[in-house]
């Protein structure tokens, strides 16, 4: 079973996104989606500063099996890349929720997301 | 789904179990990464179960392959010598790439694809047609390949009686120990053995190997070790309407027995004679980012396309094997997510026996 946490909201396209709440998200891929990718060998990200609109592919995570695009789930603009994938994208695979993380980002608010229990439902 | 008589194994060892052409198979065990470098740096196995084994028995059986296949069979004189070739079709496609066992003069085994099984032997039957020969299918056999600079001293530790049999077996050679058929062959670059053996006794012999610490891996690790290897697969470099002169596989071609008249012949005769125009090279991405199938690569002489292209966990870095127009080298660009992106024009194999060679 794939793990779903309860402290923060899902997309259908299989993202997470934690709010801080000082303004900014935090937010990655889940569990269900790492597992189905594999072996994760590349994450493309953008820089601080960057924008993007809402639903435009704007991370991409590559593993051996298949590239997977990631989308902003609000108009955003990114506070943080998760630099630390450069060296080390597997995190995306053994952390998903903690330290493989994709980005931090600003947004006014966010609406649409799924709760983890209506997430965890899509995944049965 | 179709299952091998491994399939409970797989799924005790927690396989990722995948639909791979009807058959339900492991793509990895946890990490395909890892099981790629348990087979470059020890060793490991992989049940291929699902390929198919068949027998060809009687006086014809030698004049038989040697219209059947493209390399010449009478090259084969020793007990267990393999050979590798392809069978085409008349317009000299190919219809699947195999390997052929000699056993004696009225006795062939040869090992085809599993997800062109059905095809071949529907295509070996009415070529046959004529021959005295019989065409044996044997769906009562298990494969299992162990492959790795460790796999010989595992095998011999894990199964007794092998090393007496197979201890001195030279590549490309096979012995017979009871009902197992022990080849020194592979798909990965490595050192290895492929074991046929009755199906009975397949989850036995797996459990043997696992204790002599020899651990499974899956079908997505065989993929890139294979890559890596710069070996083709049926499918991605050829396929029905491919020539084996396009595939980088002209060295399985034997044209030198001009009273050989094997099925596809003359249209490859008539391919050379006008001008071979593509050939498979490896690539290497230079910048970040993965290689995928289909992708179009852009060559100083005409484009071309990405027939496999994955991540080599052993370089670090995206590889793949294109088919291109003839003559193109140095440096090309690939179309990825519509972008051009640069790479290095290489001739494989990027590894083999656990060293980069390019």
């Amino acid at each position: 079973m794939s793990e779903v946490r309860d402290d923060r909201q899902y997309t259908e396209t299989h993202e997470w996104i934690l709010d801080n709440g000082d303004g900014t998200y935090t937010m990655g891929v889940t569990d269900h989606a790492q597992a189905l990718l594999g072996d994760m060998v590349f994450v493309e990200l953008p820089g601080a500063g960057d924008e993007a609109s809402q639903e435009d592919e704007f991370c991409v995570v590559e593993s051996v099996k298949a590239a997977s695009g990631v989308y902003a789930p609000a108009d955003l603009e990114v506070v943080e890349a998760n630099e630390e994938l450069d060296g080390e994208p597997e995190l995306v695979n053994s952390s998903c929720y903690d330290d493989g993380w994709l980005v931090k980002f600003k947004a006014d608010g966010i609406e649409g997301l799924m709760s983890a229990e209506d997430y965890a439902d899509t995944l049965d | 789904m179709k299952h091998t008589p491994l399939y409970q194994a797989h799924v005790d060892a927690g396989g990722k179990m995948v639909d791979f052409g009807g058959w339900e198979m492991p793509l990895n065990y946890g990490s395909q990464i890892e099981e790629h470098h348990q087979v470059r740096t020890d060793v490991g196995m992989f049940d291929v179960s699902h390929m198919t084994v068949v027998d060809f028995k009687g006086i014809e059986a030698k004049a038989f392959l040697q219209t059947l296949i493209a390399n010449d069979v009478d090259k084969l004189k020793t007990e267990g010598k393999a050979l590798y070739s392809c069978m085409l079709n008349e317009t000299g496609g190919v219809v699947d790439d195999l390997i052929v066992y000699y056993l004696n003069e009225q006795d062939y085994r040869m090992v085809i694809n599993a997800g062109t099984t059905e095809k071949d032997i529907a295509w070996i039957n009415a070529q046959a047609d004529g021959f005295d020969v019989s065409v044996e299918p044997k769906f009562d056999l298990a494969m299992i390949a162990v492959q790795g600079p460790n796999a010989r001293e595992k095998v011999f530790a894990a199964m007794s009686g092998v090393e007496e049999v197979a201890g001195e077996l030279k590549p490309f050679n096979a012995a017979s120990l009871g009902g197992l058929f022990i080849a020194r062959t592979g798909y990965t670059g490595e050192d290895g053995f492929e074991i046929m053996l009755p199906e009975k006794s397949a989850e036995f012999t797996w459990k043997m190997l696992l204790e002599a610490g020899v651990k499974p891996c899956g079908l997505g690790a065989r993929d890139t070790l294979r890559l890596e290897a710069g070996m083709s697969l049926y499918g991605s470099e050829m396929n029905d309407e491919v020539s084996p002169l396009e595939a980088a596989l002209t060295w399985t071609i034997d044209l030198t027995n001009e009273d050989r008249n094997f099925v596809g012949r003359n249209a490859l005769e008539a391919l050379r004679d006008e001008g071979v125009k593509k050939t498979i090279v490896g690539l290497i991405l230079e910048g970040k980012g993965v290689i995928r199938d289909h992708q179009k690569v852009v060559t100083s002489v005409g484009d071309g396309e990405v027939t496999s292209g994955s991540f080599s966990p052993t370089m670090g870095k995206a590889i793949a094997l294109a088919r291109v127009p003839m003559g193109a080298t140095g440096s090309c660009e690939i179309e990825m997510r519509n972008k051009l992106v640069s790479a290095k024009i290489v001739k494989p194999p990027f590894v083999r026996n656990g060293k980069v060679l390019v």
